[in-house]
């Protein structure tokens, strides 16, 4: 998902700048309170945090024979909601643009907006109606984790497909050739990323349940039951 | 089933993997980044006219160098998750003994 350095023409890179730092600049104060006022959720915002650092520097083969990365930000989006995993994006694509030339500093805007803040903002909104609605809490972080890795994917190739539309079929047909490099590559990873993100939940839940109660991430009764489940 | 989550998890990470068995036995393929694919779609789309107009403030001078940089970003992580886990896991340990 990371568009190269560079390879964004200078006015869409503007465009992503303006529309990307309102998410960041309020998820930095979201943090600030939350740190202020939550100080023993700060561990959890670390791991949330070192999740994106691992996973995005895994490449992983897929199916169509190319190589992708998972993105790591659906932990982070169900904990703290996507202002906050906006700022553990950037991040993590401040390091790729500097040390890896892997994305870039012309492109950050458009790069947070993909991987930092609409994946996140799908992943949470999933978890949110999953929740509400009772399904099972390990299925509902899969859907969350894997749907925001796919969909952070889909709008890469949509910023790209913006920017450059085909010369005859305009931006359909260039949003298709996009996505079958970048959406078709990443299906089998978001699922993978999927099942490891559930997995962590689960262990999360174990270790600290009622730091989730206090996120509003789960009612204390559900934390309860899945924890009897475990036992 | 206590380990319900851990075998599902198990089975499709091994599904991921059968499944290169049948991928690597239909024809040749390059295993090459998704980012750079995309670079050659961006020059088709534009008819090969595009010019990037900035280049990265630094690039590793080598793949083995850059597979450095991947592997710190990995590491880094891996001993924040592992640190706060153990504390997590010795933490509750301690308040329920």
């Amino acid at each position: 998902m990371h568009i190269m350095e560079g390879f964004l023409p200078p006015e869409w890179c503007l465009f992503w700048f303006i529309v990307s730092a309102p998410f960041i600049i309020y998820g930095m104060y979201q943090m600030r309170i939350l740190i202020r006022e939550n100080r023993e959720t700060l561990p959890l915002l670390a791991v949330a945090g070192a999740f994106v650092f691992v996973l995005s520097s895994l490449k992983l083969p897929s199916v169509t024979g190319s190589c992708s990365h998972p993105t790591g930000t659906g932990l982070g989006a169900i904990l703290f909601g996507p202002f906050i995993t906006s700022v553990l994006g950037l991040i993590v694509l401040l390091y790729q643009a500097i040390f890896l030339a892997h994305g870039g500093l012309t492109t950050l805007g458009a790069n947070v907006f993909s991987m930092g803040i609409a994946g996140p903002i799908v992943g949470w909104a999933i978890y949110k109606t999953c929740t509400k609605a009772d399904l099972n809490t390990y299925v509902t972080v899969f859907l969350a984790a894997a749907l925001a890795d796919l969909f952070t994917y889909v709008v890469t190739s949509v910023q790209l497909a913006l920017a450059f539309p085909a010369e005859s079929g305009g931006f359909v047909t260039s949003f298709i050739a996009f996505a079958t490099v970048f959406a078709v590559t990443q299906v089998p990873l978001a699922i993978i990323e999927g099942v490891v993100i559930a997995l962590v939940f689960k262990y999360i839940i174990a270790v600290r349940g009622e730091i989730l109660t206090k996120l509003d991430v789960l009612s204390a009764s559900a934390v309860a039951r899945l924890r009897g489940a475990m036992a | 089933m206590k380990y319900l989550a851990e075998i599902a998890a198990l089975l499709i990470v091994l599904l991921f993997a059968g499944s290169f068995i049948v991928v690597l036995n239909t024809g040749e393929h390059e295993w090459g980044g998704a980012d750079g694919e995309a670079e050659d779609v961006i020059m088709e789309m534009s008819g090969n006219s595009y010019e990037p107009w900035a280049s990265p403030v630094y690039e590793p001078p080598s793949g083995e160098i850059e597979s450095l940089f991947f592997s710190l970003q990995a590491a880094i992580g891996a001993i924040v998750i592992g640190f706060f886990f153990g504390y997590y896991y010795r933490g509750r340990q301690i308040t329920t003994e």
